[in-house]
């Protein structure tokens, strides 16, 4: 119905033509034959990846702002928000000299995402108030094997001064391999 | 027989025999491939180049799987079950020429496993065991599923086997002989075909071919919703895959039968020219045999096309309900057949004219389109209210 594809359904008698199946079935060579010679949907995974859109929620990152400093208060919405209770962290006081560190009073001396528990649905990042979690949408967690590569801390989670994360950035895309192998939208 | 004639000989029947196994392997990577392409995928890629270790891959997995084989099973029936598959599958290919001849000093070997006189026969004879394969796997595992599938593929077999001997009869009477060499002799010239003096008997063929294979839209024998597996239910491991392998041979096998019977079997247009000009040119040993290779490959050629049609065909058409499959069986093809018997004959003893059958396709398309223009329309797409 939301197509406009639906076909009612006859009973009626099947015609000569119909009975002798043959000119149903020629036609229907003729779809799949057409279908032998189009463009392949698939995307060689591995070494291939599609570009997942500006929205994707992959990877944590806990922002700085424009100085370097980092934004995150310690001050555990995203922990209340979390529907799978991965977050945690331990606040802590800025000390005098440590304004160029952090940008208020009271920062995240410990923060931890336990990626086993995460189901990145991005309610942290709607939770914030400071706008300093956010899930990157150029990058995904890397497999883990091992049970202590689970639990992701500051120093895998805070972004690199060399590395900035930028959301808007419609520039931004996960891989430049994209449209190769993969049909055109539209 | 002289020593040099048995060497040549046993030579080509050991091709023949490695060229049906190698063909019927990789077979399962074209079906693979072929399936994936119609459906807008790429297919096995990741096993060798191109996937092309995927066969011996498979294979791999196949054997190192547990055999096992169920308690209240017949034992030995149970094992028979796929080694009569794969014998009979094998055996029918011994007939088909893939050539001419082989010219050596003085000999004229045929590129054929055996020359016989009734080879139609034989390859009927043949086909009609397949079916013991499938029946005694089915019974000795001692399942009612497998036994149903067992007795649907009987069935099945019997039914359009009638039809694919009738089918035949008109181009025995044609030939006036059973040998499969001769029936290809008999096709020089591209309209000496079979498939044009006998377009009829040629779809009635192939229709039953495709029952006889088990293959789409007949592969009744097999189905997960109504039988839990098929006949190969309890079968695990390379038992399995003989089964599924032999299906594959009898698809070549099937191929090249098409193919020698309908399409001239190593017949091409302008052979003799050809043949004459490379033995003008190249001397009489020399040049005729590589005429016969360039023969053997053109018959390879149709075999391959073959192959992929019916591929082709599986991966279009959806299977046909079981008492529509006896419904065209014997309401339909059977008939069609005596028909097309019956007209060969009449057009033969009336000065040899080979084209009669034309008259019933002729026939029937001029039924099915007045009956076409008659039928009532169908009612335009009712749109729902929203």
């Amino acid at each position: 119905m939301l197509t406009n594809r639906s076909k009612q359904v006859s009973v009626k008698e099947m015609t000569l033509a119909e009975r002798m199946y043959i000119p149903a079935l020629l036609s229907g060579l003729g779809i799949t034959i057409r279908h032998f010679f189009t463009k392949k949907a698939t995307i060689q995974y591995p070494e291939v990846k599609r570009y997942l859109g500006p929205i994707f929620r992959g990877h944590h990152v806990l922002k700085r702002d424009e100085q370097g400093r980092e934004r995150c208060t310690a001050c555990g919405l995203c922990a209340v928000a979390c529907p799978a209770e991965a977050i945690s962290m331990v606040a802590a006081e800025r000390k005098k000299g440590e304004e160029a560190l952090y940008r208020e009073e009271k920062y995240a001396a410990v923060y931890e995402v336990n990626m086993l528990r995460c189901i990145f649905c991005g309610l942290c990042e709607e939770a914030c108030p400071k706008q300093a979690v956010y899930l990157r949408h150029d990058r995904m967690v890397p497999i883990f094997t091992e049970r202590d590569q689970v639990i992701y801390g500051k120093d895998r989670l805070v972004e690199k001064l060399d590395d900035r994360y930028v959301r808007n950035n419609p520039d931004a895309q996960a891989t430049p391999t994209e449209p190769t192998l993969s049909r055109s939208v539209g | 027989m002289e020593l040099t004639v048995l060497v040549i000989k046993s030579l080509v029947i050991l091709a023949v025999f490695g060229i049906t196994l190698l063909i019927a392997t990789y077979s399962t990577y074209a079906e693979r491939k072929v399936a994936a392409f119609l459906q807008d995928r790429i297919g096995p890629n990741r096993a060798g180049p191109y996937g092309l270790l995927q066969p011996i891959a498979d294979a791999g997995k196949m054997f190192f799987k547990e055999d096992f084989i169920p308690a209240q099973a017949s034992k030995w029936l149970f094992i028979l079950g796929p080694c009569l598959a794969m014998l009979t599958a094998l055996m029918s290919s011994a007939v088909i020429p893939f050539g001419d001849s082989i010219r050596y000093a003085s000999f004229d070997v045929p590129v054929q496993g055996i020359d016989v006189n009734v080879g139609v026969l034989y390859v009927f004879g043949v086909v009609s065991l397949g079916v013991y394969g499938v029946m005694i796997g089915g019974w000795a595992s001692n399942n009612k599923f497998s036994l149903l599938g067992a007795i649907r593929a009987a069935s099945q077999n019997i039914s359009y086997e009638v039809a694919l001997g009738l089918s035949i009869i008109a181009i025995l009477m044609m030939t006036g002989s059973l040998s499969l060499r001769h029936i290809v002799n008999e096709q020089n010239g591209f309209l000496q075909w079979n498939v044009f003096t006998q377009p009829l008997g040629f779809v009635i063929f192939l229709t039953c071919a495709f029952a006889e294979c088990n293959r789409t839209p007949f592969d009744l024998p097999e189905c997960e919703t109504e039988l839990i597996g098929g006949y190969h239910t309890e079968y695990s491991s390379m038992k399995l895959g003989f089964y599924l392998f032999a299906e594959y041979i009898n698809m070549f096998t099937s191929s090249a039968i098409i193919s020698t019977l309908y399409f001239g079997g190593f017949q091409y247009p302008f052979m003799t020219q050809v043949h004459d000009a490379l033995v003008g040119s190249l001397g009489s040993t020399i040049g005729h045999n590589i005429a016969t290779g360039i023969g053997t490959a053109v018959l390879f050629g149709k075999i391959f096309f073959f192959i992929f049609f019916f591929m082709w065909v599986r991966w279009t058409v959806p299977r046909f309900r079981f008492d529509q499959l006896m419904n065209l069986g014997w309401k339909t093809l059977i008939p069609l057949s005596m028909l097309n018997v019956v007209l060969t004959g009449a057009g033969l003893l009336f000065d040899k004219f080979k084209y009669a059958t034309w008259l019933i396709v002729i026939v029937m398309i001029i039924l099915a389109a007045t009956n076409a223009i008659k039928a009532p329309r169908r009612k335009p797409v009712a749109v729902p209210q929203i």
